[in-house]
């Protein structure tokens, strides 16, 4: 207990660490929201105009003080508002999370169910040919990029199945789950295979260590039937790198997936930042990145909860 | 009468050409029911791979038999031979008739189930118990081994128990299946010599009680003394020689057994101690530790410091030049601590060394135990040895490349070992490196921490002896640490027995040996197994070492010393 309380402790101090970082790092890239808002026509801007714009957006004050009033803002709540949707920034986020959540927990899925059983086949059978294309397939799988998965995808479902998924907009779960999944298995087939394949790889390795250990010699020397030496004796001692790796990878896809949202035209998270950027929507940046940021920390603070469920080692402290 | 187990011509190869790669080149034996047949052999002698093969666990491994038959009766009274037996029947073998400890206990439980789930299981398997009739065996079992207060320790996970403790979940469990044939595959090597003999003792009591046979496996001739009605001695993949226990050992017939039983060190009792004695009244100690307090804090957060492990508390004792102080103990006692502390390698809490030299700017220097690990694969010899040199300021010249040159051919290995690297080596080798690149220096103390104990019994003997030749020839001062009593007793001329941080009793080797005083060294000294000890049985002792964690600013009572002899001195036990 006192260890989740040290770590929650944590999460401020790395957010406040990220919001600096951001908020340089964006302010460095060239060119100015002005600029990116009005185009050319920013050239006919009088220097008198263009001073009461960046008055009327706060970015003619020195950038500490433009960050303290952001960081004031944070602390009641009030994440600014975005230049591009004229909307508050938390709400245009919000808006988009439910979709980024689903697309990860979907892939995610996919990823497990096929990865976990795959690598633990192919570690039980190490050397022979069913090993051998399951590493085949993985390897196929890590070096398939996503957009030309993605592509096939819709390009077979469309020539051969008459299907396009529903593009543009996006069906919320709860309002039409079937509407909702059309849209969103294909994208996360298309994140989940590669997902899938690191899964294998990690999980095979990890299976093929754990199987020459002795407390397995020990498991057969009890007369423990294979299978239940394999799923019962080996697997839960194998899951660690596969907990720690499905971690990683949820945090990348919970900050969106910007290829396969393009190519599926959805308006997740990612496409929200990357436009964010370009119009230099400095609020609207600061905020998503901050917003993905404590994803991460949660992802990784329940990485941590699940490495104790799983090993006693850890959950009761020891040597 | 048919034997439980009947072994004919059994051959067992490796790898993808296993007929060209055998390990097990021809073993046969028998074991008729309630036997006990003790397996004594080195590493590589095939002696583990044999009893592997009795319940195929040799196939996971990556072994396969080749040729020959190994028939067992089961409990039914049908005989299977188990070389030609598919994967369905060997499953009922393996628990139900033959049960299997290990060496290991550290990690042979596996870490993410309960002990009591672990023991469980095997009731299920193989006894067909459930729910609560399988919760009440495992009690029953773990009561058995005589593990306190089981009914609480049911749900433990290995990692809370202590060697000793694992070991005897993991009798239990083999003993859980009621097998006819228990194989103990070096059951007590990782083990202290006290844990050892209890559960040395537990399994003669145990086997008395069943009936079951058992395979002893070991490489400790001393040890199956106690406890074989029959020894088969296998050297290369070959049974040298086998048959009654007694007839064995006091007249082998082939060489390699009279090897293992003279030229490995054995305990005699201190009647095996050296008598060249450099101690006189008026030399110097090239050592002198005074009061040495080593102290490991922990809990160290935010709220301060929980307290302290008090691995070396209050530790004083001097060397001279040219002499061997024995530190024994059993693990946890501080002695590789006092070692480490000596060669400044662990801070001191408080304590005086002083060191008085007259020949190096190093005059310490160390050997550790593992030869595989305490020498850089990616460095060849040369490297190796320069290194020490080099580090102290020297430059690699003519004049360095002879002192190597010297130093290796004085340690037994040829000259063009400098361009080799250490995979290259044996065991036995490297650590003659390692002695070779601590001698470097010209130093005038080396501290020898477990130095022979990773080595095979015959190869230990040729080290222990090129050791008291260095001694002598460069008048070395040896800290020697080690657990194993019959090596301290050939190379010390003074020991000094450690205990929960403390040094209990220390004086003339000959003497601590042969007329222990203190409790605990009286102790030590019975659970040493020993050839002449045969079919002894050891009281079941349940003694616990207490816990060196003590409270902040926790100082132990004043120790108080008696004199037993010349050179003996016994610290006074507190009266509890």
């Amino acid at each position: 207990m006192t260890y989740l309380a040290k770590r929650l402790l944590t999460f401020p101090l790395i957010l406040l660490g990220v919001s600096v970082l951001v908020f340089l790092s964006i302010r460095l890239i060239p060119g100015d929201a002005i600029t990116a808002m009005l185009g050319t026509e920013a050239g006919m801007l009088t220097p008198d105009q263009r001073a009461s714009l960046a008055a009327y957006f706060g970015i003619d004050k020195p950038i500490w003080s433009q960050y303290l009033s952001w960081l004031g803002g944070l602390f009641q709540g009030d994440l600014g508002i975005s230049k591009i949707y004229a909307k508050p920034v938390m709400t245009v986020i919000l808006e988009r999370f439910p979709l980024t959540l689903e697309l990860a927990l979907l892939s995610m899925v996919i990823a497990l169910t096929i990865g976990v059983p795959l690598g633990v086949l192919a570690a039980t059978r190490n050397g022979r040919p069913s090993d051998l294309g399951v590493r085949l397939l993985a390897m196929i799988g890590q070096s398939t990029p996503s957009f030309v998965l993605g592509v096939l995808i819709i390009f077979v479902l469309s020539v051969y199945f008459g299907f396009v998924p529903a593009m543009g907009t996006f069906t919320p779960l709860f309002q039409d789950p079937l509407a909702n999944l059309g849209q969103l298995i294909f994208p996360a087939i298309t994140l989940g295979f590669a997902f899938a394949a690191s899964v294998t790889r990690i999980s095979r390795s990890a299976m093929l260590d754990v199987l020459s250990e002795d407390y397995v010699r020990t498991a057969r020397a009890k007369g423990v039937s294979t299978m239940s030496v394999v799923w019962h004796h080996a697997l839960p001692n194998a899951l660690i790198p596969v907990v720690t790796l499905s971690g990683v990878e949820f945090g990348y896809l919970l900050g969106g997936a910007v290829i396969v949202e393009q190519i599926f035209a959805l308006p997740g998270l990612g496409r929200l930042v990357l436009d964010a950027i370009g119009q230099r929507d400095y609020a609207l940046v600061q905020g998503t990145v901050l917003f993905i940021a404590f994803n991460f920390l949660v992802v990784n603070l329940l990485v941590d909860l699940a490495y104790a469920v799983l090993d006693p080692r850890i959950r009761l402290g020891g040597r | 009468m048919t034997p439980l187990l009947s072994v004919r011509d059994l051959r067992v190869g490796f790898g993808s050409d296993p007929v060209a790669n055998e390990v097990v080149r021809g073993v046969s034996f028998d074991l008729a029911a309630g036997q006990t047949l003790g397996i004594v052999g080195e590493s590589g002698s095939g002696k583990s791979v044999t009893a592997l093969s009795i319940n195929r666990l040799v196939d996971f491994g990556g072994g396969r038999i080749t040729s020959g038959s190994i028939m067992l009766q089961r409990a039914d009274g049908t005989a299977l031979d188990v070389t030609g037996a598919n994967e369905h029947a060997l499953r009922h073998v393996r628990g139900r008739d033959v049960g299997m400890i290990f060496q290991e206990p550290m990690t042979s439980l596996n870490p993410v189930h309960t002990i009591g789930a672990q023991i469980e299981e095997a009731l299920r398997i193989n006894r067909g118990l459930r729910g609560q009739a399988a919760r009440n065996g495992a009690l029953a079992m773990l009561d058995r081994v005589r593990i306190p207060d089981a009914k609480s320790r049911m749900g433990y996970y290995p990692h809370q128990l202590s060697g000793g403790m694992r070991q005897r979940v993991m009798i239990a469990m083999a003993l859980a299946s009621s097998p006819r044939l228990l194989i103990a595959d070096e059951p007590t090597t990782a083990l202290d010599v006290t844990v050892q003999a209890q559960i040395m003792a537990l399994l003669a009591e145990l086997r008395d009680e069943t009936g079951m046979a058992m395979i002893f496996i070991t490489h400790d001739i001393g040890l199956v003394a106690g406890i074989a009605d029959r020894i088969m001695v296998m050297q290369s993949g070959l049974v040298v020689e086998q048959g009654d226990t007694a007839t064995v050992l006091d007249t082998p017939q082939h060489d390699y057994t009279r090897h293992l039983l003279s030229a490995v060190p054995h305990f005699t009792a201190g009647r095996a101690t050296r008598t060249d004695s450099p101690r006189t009244e008026d030399s110097d100690p090239v050592i002198t530790v005074d009061d040495l307090v080593v102290r490991f804090s922990i809990g160290r957060g935010l709220f301060g410091s929980k307290g302290a492990v008090h691995a070396v508390d209050g530790v004083d004792f001097d060397l001279m030049p040219g002499e061997t102080l024995g530190i024994v103990g059993e693990s946890g006692s501080g002695k590789s601590t006092t070692a480490r502390a000596v060669l400044d390698l662990n801070a001191r809490k408080r304590g005086q060394i002083t060191v008085r030299s007259s020949r190096s700017r190093r005059p310490i220097q160390m050997v550790f135990q593992d030869p595989f690990a305490s020498l850089n694969p990616r460095l060849n010899v040369e490297a190796l040895l320069a290194e020490p040199a080099i580090a102290n300021g020297q430059h690699k010249d003519e004049a360095l490349r002879e002192r190597m040159k010297f130093l290796l051919n004085r340690v037994g290995l040829p000259e063009d070992a400098l361009t080799r690297y250490p995979h290259q080596f044996s065991g036995g080798q490297r650590q003659r490196l390692c002695i070779a690149r601590a001698l470097m220096l010209n130093p005038e103390v080396v501290v020898l921490d477990e130095a022979v104990s990773a080595l095979d019994v015959s190869v230990q003997a040729k080290v222990l002896d090129l050791l008291i030749d260095l001694q002598r020839e460069f008048g070395l001062a040896y800290l020697f640490i080690s657990h194993d009593m019959a090596v301290v007793e050939r190379i010390a001329h003074r020991i000094a027995v450690m205990f929960a941080g403390q040094i209990v009793e220390i004086g003339a080797a000959q003497a601590v040996l042969s007329d222990p005083q203190h409790s605990y060294t009286k102790r030590l000294i019975s659970a040493v197994p020993a050839v002449e000890r045969r079919n002894q049985h050891f009281a079941i002792d349940t003694t616990q070492v207490p816990s060196l964690l003590r409270p902040v600013g926790y100082e132990p009572p004043k120790a108080q010393w008696r004199q037993a002899g010349p050179d003996h001195h016994v610290r006074l036990e507190a009266v509890s």
